[in-house]
């Protein structure tokens, strides 16, 4: 079954397709945050270059957060469209889950971390299993100093990924036992996700469309602007 | 036989519609978020954008449904890009594109203005050039020539507040709650119009409008009588709003000769605006064209039939169209 993979949640656009013979074509790019410019036509090239129609498309998965509000929804709006067009069900993943992956031929410890801005970073941690990563935390959302006194309190050997823990490097690389990932674990990647969803798919793990809800873990900022307001 | 999908979200409606060769409206789905917002006296674009989300893949659905057609109906998608709240405008136009790429069809993006100028055209098919269109809503108020299609020229503008904004903060400054056109609207018909002499500045200089003055001439007034009732204020200060609204429309349609006025915005859906608008027109010999309440409120039926106009001339949008919450309408330079 041939999967679609959307993934805006953080500053990159990325795009993926895959099926059982894993990652086919995949496209990121991590400048300007364009997300609504860069996603449609992202989509277009991919099936054009691999000479996949989207009607073969089996199944849409997407990245449902945590991450960048604005960001998230193109991604979502997006995929539930084509989800909606090709008449396919869909697959929601984690962002953090998505970060996590990569690392997940570590033994130790993994805590995926996604930058929240303000100061924050949303986190959760993961252990290696059998084929892939299990989650062992709910994903929160907190300042960096209290998720690293966290892990110094746990005094496990981990390993700290994504751009959460790139933003704050200085805060992680300092503790005993801790090591920030590489630059490449950086984001959460469209092609992980499509590895992710591909066997949720073949066991029918599906979702419709309207049913995907996205993960924001932050309430929404409740001011109005009446100078920037340009409604109509 | 053209059938267009036009989607909606610039601000806090989340809009669906069907529509036929411009004309034929097969459904007009509007959700609105207006009590999400209520509480805080103003739309919240964060709460718009989680709502926009969620909400618009039903919505979507629903028209479709009660337009009675498949996707294999549908030849053209088209969405508002702006002007509007950016993260509301993205979601719709993000949508938008991707059902266009899902079935293959032309994506249009459309402007939320234009799209309110041709909201009439709906319903009033036979209107003859040119027409001095006065669109008044929470975000803008302009005087618009409307030569033709495609050509519009600006006539007068706002200097500070929109009309609509004006009723907000009054409401909100009588404690009448949110959103304020509404509720003046309905509480003026129990107050004295003449109660108050509010005049707003500007009432004798050009077609520009000004209405920063006047909510500002409600609060003083307040302040030094404090038990005057508040329909009088909520009446004086409509009849203040509409008197130079229509004033100015009219004088406009003088100078240019036009056949008609139009009304256009959530703001046309005032009562008195309405009827004082169609009385001049009366008095001047032209047409007045004033649509339907939910034409005149942001929809996305308006939005189907600008596309089909647009068709006809500019054609698609590329892919890689984005938003632009300021979004100009290409204006033919005097
Ligand atoms: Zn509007």
């Amino acid at each position: 079954m041939l999967v679609l993979g959307v993934e805006t949640a953080t500053p990159q656009v990325g795009v993926a397709i895959g099926g059982h013979e894993g990652v086919i074509a995949s496209f990121h790019t991590a400048r300007d945050r364009r997300h609504a410019e860069t996603l449609a036509p992202a989509i277009e090239f991919l099936c054009n270059q691999t000479k996949i129609d989207l009607q073969e498309i089996g199944v849409v998965a997407v990245d449902i957060g945590p991450g960048l509000f604005t960001g998230l929804r193109v991604g979502l709006a997006t995929a539930k469209s084509i989800a909606h067009a090709c008449k396919v069900p869909m697959i929601g993943i984690s962002s953090l889950d998505l970060a996590a992956f990569p690392a997940r031929f570590s033994d130790r410890l993994i805590v995926s971390t996604v930058d929240a801005r303000r100061g924050e970073i949303f986190y959760a941690t993961y252990r290696k299993t059998a084929g892939g990563i299990q989650r062992i935390s709910d994903p929160h959302v907190d300042q960096p100093e209290n998720v690293a006194n966290q892990l110094s309190a746990q005094g496990e050997d981990c390993l700290v990924v994504g751009d959460g823990a790139q933003r704050y490097a200085e805060i992680f690389t300092d503790m005993k036992g801790v090591e920030v990932g590489q630059e490449g674990f950086r984001f959460p990647n469209a092609g992980s996700l499509v590895e992710l969803a591909h066997p949720k798919a073949l066991r029918e793990e599906f979702v419709a469309p309207a049913e995907v809800t996205p993960l924001y873990l932050r309430a929404p900022d409740a001011r109005i602007n009446w100078q920037k307001r340009e409604r109509s | 036989m053209t059938v267009i999908l036009g989607i909606e979200t610039s601000c806090d409606e989340t809009a669906a519609a069907i529509v036929v060769d411009g004309r034929q409206v097969l459904a007009n789905v509007v959700s609105s978020q207006v009590d999400l917002h209520a509480r805080y006296g103003g739309v919240v674009p964060e709460i718009a954008g989680r709502a926009h989300e969620s909400l618009l893949t039903p919505v979507i659905a629903e028209a479709m449904v009660e337009a009675g057609v498949t996707d294999d109906d549908i030849d053209v998608v088209a969405a508002t890009h702006g002007p509007g709240l950016i993260g509301s405008l993205l979601i719709g136009v993000s949508a938008a594109k991707a059902l266009a790429l899902g079935w293959g069809l032309p994506f249009i993006g459309i402007n939320h203005h234009e799209a309110h100028l041709y909201a009439a055209l709906i319903e009033e098919p036979e209107m003859e050039f040119p027409l001095v269109v006065m669109l008044v809503s929470g975000g803008h108020t302009m005087l618009i020539e409307f030569q033709d299609h495609g050509r519009y020229k600006l006539l007068g503008a706002t200097v500070d507040d929109a009309a609509g904004e004006a009723f907000d903060k009054v409401a909100r400054y009588l404690g009448l709650g949110y959103p304020g056109g509404p509720v003046i609207d309905r509480l003026s018909q129990e107050g004295d119009p003449n109660a108050i002499k509010f005049t707003p500045p500007m009432r004798n200089e050009g077609l520009n409008f000004s209405f920063s003055g006047l909510k500002t001439a409600v609060v003083n007034y307040v302040r030094q009588h404090p038990d005057v009732e508040t329909a009088d204020v909520a009446a004086s200060f409509q009849s203040a709003v509409v008197d130079v609204l229509t004033h100015k429309a009219r004088k406009a349609a003088r100078e240019i000769g036009a056949k008609g006025i139009c009304l256009a915005g959530g703001v046309a859906a005032n009562s008195e605006l309405r009827e004082k608008t169609l009385d001049m027109c009366v008095d001047d010999g032209i047409q007045g064209f004033l649509p339907s309440r939910a034409m005149c409120t942001d929809n996305a039926a308006m939005v189907a039939a600008t596309a089909w106009w647009r068709m006809q001339s500019e054609g698609q949008s590329p892919l890689d169209l984005g938003a632009d919450p300021n979004l100009k309408l290409a204006f033919i330079e005097v």
